[in-house]
């Protein structure tokens, strides 16, 4: 399996991702520049988190123009699997890639802090090592997670279960996000944006592990 | 010609930094404060002499980039 991250001017937390990834695939996944828009060949795509072009305008705004985001577009079309994480959550959504928008943190503050997410679909290839309805624990970071959209939208998602994760007790609700969303799917179940950072939980060095298995279902899945 | 687009969040889409700025300005002693609502200004130079299609230009514009419709609606005002 081949994955790759994109990398804008004001991504952060590429480096994270890659040792998420090369740890569950055994082999590190390229980096590509923004400016690139050869993503051929690849199984998958991440947009990593971080601040690209300094959250001008909106956060993932200017990044959702860049040439790129053309070629994402075409690789989810043929039905590539893309990951999108914290602004790369928000990307894809000013890509139009998923519904909806992130706004301003209902408290305003940034939140940097662990969060819990129950797991409302185990039968995507991003959540297969998880058992349905579990609970695991993954670090947040960021100040505009509060996810938006309107009533029908909502209910289309639900109807369709293309809500992959919500924000769940002890910890609960960071930001204020519209029926506890913490992160949804296409309808072709191939491309996830969520706000918090499973990458940053997949070693016991690191305090936890309980983000790998979804690398590791992205790695089964993708090796199938 | 100059047009300036004014983006702010629709009606119903909470905004803290609104909220916030109200209350401020409460602590300030400004009493009768109702909502208070923040949005950005955006001043664009355009090349375009026509009123009317400098209009449209600055609102595909709003509609393409300056503003996400999924939560901003704009205005639109050319001079």
């Amino acid at each position: 399996m081949r994955a790759a991250i994109i990398v804008f001017p004001g991504i952060n937390r590429e480096r994270d991702m890659a040792i998420a990834l090369a740890q569950s695939f055994g082999r590190a996944p390229r980096m590509v520049w923004h400016r690139d828009s050869d993503l051929d060949g690849l199984d998958l795509v991440v947009i990593p988190g971080g601040f690209s072009y300094g959250d001008y305008l909106r956060c993932g705004a200017m990044a959702a123009q860049s040439p790129v985001m053309q070629a994402v577009r075409a690789h989810a079309a043929r039905g590539g699997y893309v990951l999108g994480v914290c602004n790369g959550f928000q990307i894809l959504t000013e890509a139009g890639m998923l519904p909806g928008a992130l706004l301003r943190n209902a408290g305003l503050r940034f939140v940097s802090r662990d969060c819990h997410l129950r797991v409302e679909r185990a039968d995507t290839a991003f959540t297969a090592h998880y058992q349905r309805g579990a609970v695991f624990r993954a670090p947040t970071a960021h100040g505009d997670g509060n996810y938006f959209a309107d009533a029908a939208t909502l209910d289309r998602l639900e109807g369709e279960g293309l809500v992959a994760l919500r924000y769940a007790p002890p910890t609960g609700n960071p930001n204020g996000s519209v029926r506890d969303i913490a992160g949804i799917l296409s309808p072709n179940l191939r491309v996830l944006g969520l706000m918090p950072h499973p990458e940053d939980l997949v070693d016991p060095l690191l305090g936890g592990a309980d983000g790998r298995p979804l690398f590791d279902s992205l790695a089964a899945t993708l090796a199938a | 010609m100059k047009a300036v687009v004014t983006v702010m969040l629709k009606p119903g889409v909470l905004d803290p930094q609104g909220r916030a700025i109200g209350q401020a300005l409460q602590h300030l002693g400004f009493a009768g404060v109702g909502e208070v609502r923040a949005g950005k200004v955006i001043e664009l130079d355009l090349a375009e002499t026509d009123p009317a299609r400098a209009r449209s230009q600055a609102e595909e514009m709003a509609r393409k980039l300056l503003a996400n419709t999924v939560i901003e609606g704009f205005r639109v005002d050319i001079a």
